[in-house]
Order: structure tokens, then C-alpha cells, then sequence
């Protein structure tokens, strides 16, 4: 009972095996991806062990505090961040081995050529409640 | 006419009302969902139609309810025989019958989480919605994992025998990992373990019970107000519930006094003695390390040998507790936080603020991490000065 997030990026994790741009896809090798991402999640739904899904638009703004009564300060996007997050989902699963399992499903999601793309998902474990007895 | 539910009886009324429709013939699956369909019905009539008879209520509301998924079920034919007759009354369900619940909740062809979803759903009465919110999870994937582990104890028969182990396990889980959230999760292992040990007469039912209230004894002491943790050491010990160390204690030792020693009574050996101890200081390590010497012949989990190391660490000083910590596997889980603690009481303040770092960039939860950051926080101030 571990909750973990898949982290999808568009930039910031190692180059994939079939590192071929979206766009460059055709229209049917788009939509076999779409649905094999919703699949995945419905197939987890089943399984019990779905949380969440969401995607992020590829802009953003840094947004920071200026001071008593000044509007907060914006700024960016900015082209030379390294690390962008694409997307994520969030699984509820038994042990660190399913979550690696999992994710490696979710990585044979179909690409160019309708290959598996072999993507580097990032898994993180969620911090949990602590637990009542310790000693 | 009352407004407010009595959800406690409602919930202790589950496992017998699941049992009466067992012995009609209904099978566990079939079963579960009708039963849980009334107590959904129930939580919405009853605040102002109270029955004068909840349980008969139950009954009839979940046979209802069965009737109806099986007159909608494709195999309404073969059924409809069994629809038609009225049902027997059958046998009285028996005490029996809520322990082969407990069984088949817990049964080992469930992933841990599935029974605990399992336990709770059948044998707590809680409903699909609470157990979702508890877990954190979509009711959608809670409902899910519910129906799963059904369809997976499916041709478990109903009257085998099972394996106290097993429930004892589930029953640990949610005392000790349970989330927060409109269900007291604490509360309700308790409950179970209570409903559990009355049902069976075993001293490890008994030692989980034990163990369960002298924790839950200490748990408004736990965090500060701001929501941190408060180390033992640190407790305010006159706030400690003193009823609910006294039940513990005295279920602890009468399950002692039957010699059947297992792993929950010496942990809950080990958390009497912290109970008993007025303050701090006073605490009997020397007797908390046999307790653990015990606990590590009946188990090979290496936290065990880990608590222990503290343990020696407080009985016979610092470099002891080092000593026992450098026989055990440095990736354990809070292996680094102990460290930390052991070289500060040695006053090795450097060493400990940078272990104390490291623990808390290790550490499993936020709670955990923000005490060992404000550890080394504390000691890196200090050496500033």
C-alpha cells in the first residue's frame, strides 16, 4: 500500500530508444498511443490500483512573492529550464516491484513506427502518514 | 426518532447479517454487495426511521436487495427457484460465523491491501466511499479492488479453517498505517481486534489487542499541535489515557500468564513498559532489551534488531547501542536516523547533525522528515554559537 508518481517529461529525462518527436508520427500511430495511455488507465482502474492521471501544458509561468502590497512578480516561461514535466499518474500499488513493473507498461506505450517508444518515466515514492508504532 | 446514526451499531451488526445470509445458501460475493447495499440504505433512513429492530432491519433490506440483483442477474432462471421459496430461517448465526469472515477477509491469496479493503468493507461495515477516502484513493479504484479480492476468494470455502496469523496481520496494517480521514481507522482495528479476540480465545489476538491500546493510550500526545512529531522521550506522559493502559496491561497479562509467547504480546511487553515508566528517565531498558531478545528469536525482521540497538543504546550507554548498530544493514529504514541519535548522545554533535541530515533526506514520511530536519537544524544552530 505505497503510492507512486509516474513522472512523464518532456524534457529533462534520458533520450528514448525510439526518440522520434510527436509530430513526425502518423495520425494512427498518434491515436494507437492515445489509447493504449487509456488503456492503461482503465486497466488499472480494474485492478484497484489507479489514483490519478493529469498532462501539463509545455509553458508555464515562475510566479514569486514581492513583497507587502505589491502584486506578485511573473517571469518565463523560461527555453533553457532543464526539466519539464509532461504528465503524470499516480498509482496505489502493494510493493516497489509492481510500481517498476507498471511503469515499464506504461513506458512500452507505442511511438513512431508503432514501436514501443521505451521511455524513462521517473517514479517517485509518495511520502506516507507515519506509521502509530515505531518502537 | 433519533437524527443522529448509530453507525457504531450498524457496523457491529455487519459480519452477523452477512452470516445469516451465508447460511440461506447466498454466496460471499453476492452476499457482501447486498449487505453493503443496506447499510448504504440504513445510513440514509435511519437518522429518521429508526427500526425497532436494526438487525431483523438488516436482513430484510440485504435479502431484498439480493433478490433484486438476482432477478436482474443473467442466470435468473437457475435462481429463480431459489427466489421464489421463502427463505429458511436456518440456524442462528453463531459467533463461528464471524470468524470465518475474519478468515476469508484475510485469506493469503490477497495482496495486503485487498484484504484490508476486504476487512473493512465486510467485517467493519464501513462503506466503499469511507474506504476510499481513508486510503486516499478514487471510490471508482477502491470499488475495484474490493470486487477483485471477492472474485478472488470466490471458491473459498466458507467453512475452512484459517490461519489467526494472517487476520492478526491485516488487523496490524490498519491500526498501523491507516490514513486519516472521516474514519478513525485506530478506533476501528481496535474494534475488530475487540470483536476479534471475543470471538477467539488466543493469546496473540490478545497481545495484538494489548499492543493496539497501549499505543492508541499515548497517540494525543504523539503530535504537537502544529502537527510534528513528538519523540516518546519527549511525551507529556500525565496525558496518556490511563483506562486504556490499564485494559492493555491486563489483557497483556493474562495472555502472558498462558506461556503461548508470540511477536505481538513481547511488542506490547516492550510498550507496557514504556507505560509504566512516570517519566523518561525512569524507563526499564534493561528489561525493554530482553523483551527485545525475545522478540528477535520469534521474528527475523531486521527493524526489530534496530529498535533493540536503541534499546542498548539506553540501557548501557551510547558507544553500546553503536556497537549493536554496526552489526545491521545500514540500508535499513531509519538506520541513519538512530545513528544520528546515538552520536548525539555521545556528543559527537558534528557527525550527528550530518547523520541527521541524511535521515531526514531518507525518510519514508513528511512528519519524519521534518523532525530529523529540525534536528540537525537544532544541533547546527547550537555549534554556530
Amino acid at each position: 500500500m505505497a503510492k507512486y508518481l509516474l513522472l512523464k517529461h518532456y524534457r529533462g529525462a534520458p533520450a528514448a530508444v525510439n526518440d522520434v518527436p510527436m509530430d513526425q508520427w502518423t495520425p494512427e500511430e498518434i491515436s494507437a498511443h492515445i489509447q493504449y495511455m487509456n488503456d492503461f488507465a482503465a486497466r488499472l482502474e480494474q485492478t484497484g490500483e489507479f489514483v490519478d492521471g493529469q498532462a501539463l501544458a509545455p509553458e508555464g509561468t515562475f510566479v514569486r512573492y514581492d513583497g507587502e502590497g505589491n502584486p506578485p512578480v511573473t517571469d518565463g516561461p523560461f527555453a533553457e529550464t532543464k526539466d519539464l514535466i509532461a504528465g503524470w499518474m499516480v498509482i496505489d500499488v502493494d510493493t516497489y516491484e509492481r510500481a517498476v513493473e507498471l511503469a515499464g507498461e506504461l513506458s512500452a506505450a507505442p511511438g513512431a513506427g508503432g514501436k514501443p517508444i521505451h521511455e524513462w518515466l521517473e517514479l517517485r515514492p509518495f511520502l506516507t502518514e507515519p506509521p502509530t508504532i515505531t518502537e | 426518532m433519533t437524527a443522529q446514526l448509530d453507525e457504531a451499531l450498524l457496523r457491529s451488526l455487519t459480519p452477523s447479517v452477512l452470516g445469516i445470509l451465508g447460511r440461506r445458501g447466498v454466496d460471499f460475493a453476492a452476499a457482501e454487495d447486498a449487505v453493503q447495499d443496506a447499510l448504504v440504505e440504513a445510513v440514509r433512513v435511519w437518522p429518521t426511521d429508526m427500526p425497532r429492530d436494526p438487525k431483523g432491519w438488516l436482513v430484510t433490506v440485504a435479502w431484498r436487495r439480493f433478490l433484486d440483483a438476482t432477478r436482474a442477474d443473467a442466470a435468473r432462471r437457475r435462481r429463480e427457484v431459489l427466489v421464489d421459496d421463502e427463505p429458511a430461517p436456518g440456524p442462528a448465526p453463531t459467533v463461528d460465523d464471524t470468524l470465518q469472515l475474519y478468515f476469508l477477509c484475510a485469506h493469503p491469496s490477497l495482496t495486503p491491501s485487498s484484504a484490508v479493503a476486504l476487512t473493512l468493507r465486510a467485517v467493519g461495515g464501513l462503506t466503499t466511499r469511507q474506504i476510499a477516502h481513508a486510503y486516499l484513493v478514487p471510490e471508482a479504484t477502491m470499488a475495484q479492488r474490493i470486487s477483485r479480492a471477492k472474485r478472488t476468494v470466490s471458491g473459498v470455502r466458507f467453512d475452512q479453517p484459517g490461519d489467526v496469523a494472517t487476520v492478526l496481520r491485516v488487523l496490524y496494517l490498519v491500526f498501523n498505517e491507516g490514513y486519516s480521514g472521516e474514519v478513525d481507522l485506530a478506533a476501528e482495528a481496535i474494534r475488530l481486534t475487540r470483536q476479534l479476540a471475543a470471538t477467539i480465545d488466543h493469546p496473540e489476538v490478545a497481545g495484538l489487542l494489548a499492543l493496539m491500546l497501549l499505543h492508541h493510550a499515548r497517540r494525543a500526545t504523539r503530535t504537537a499541535p502544529d502537527g510534528s512529531l513528538v519523540p516518546l522521550a519527549e511525551q507529556d506522559r500525565r496525558r496518556w489515557d490511563t483506562a486504556s493502559i490499564a485494559e492493555g496491561v491486563q489483557i497483556l497479562q493474562a495472555a502472558l500468564a498462558r506461556d503461548r509467547l508470540g511477536e505481538f504480546q513481547a511488542q506490547a511487553a516492550i510498550a507496557a513498559l514504556h507505560a509504566d515508566a512516570p517519566t523518561a528517565e525512569e524507563t526499564d531498558w534493561v528489561q525493554i532489551v530482553e523483551w527485545y531478545d525475545e522478540l528477535a528469536r520469534l521474528t527475523d525482521n531486521p527493524v526489530v534488531r534496530l529498535n533493540r540497538a536503541v534499546a542498548v543504546g539506553e540501557a548501557d550507554g551510547p558507544r553500546a547501542g553503536l556497537a549493536a548498530l554496526a552489526a545491521l544493514d545500514d540500508s535499513l529504514p531509519r538506520h541513519t536516523a538512530v545513528a544520528a541519535y546515538l552520536h548525539e548522545r555521545d556528543g559527537d554533535l558534528a557527525t550527528a547533525a550530518r547523520l541527521y541530515v541524511e535521515a531526514a533526506r531518507k525518510a519514508p514520511n513528511l512528519a519524519e522528515r521534518d523532525h530529523l530536519t529540525r534536528q540537525a537544524a537544532r544541533l547546527n544552530t547550537s555549534r554556530r554559537r
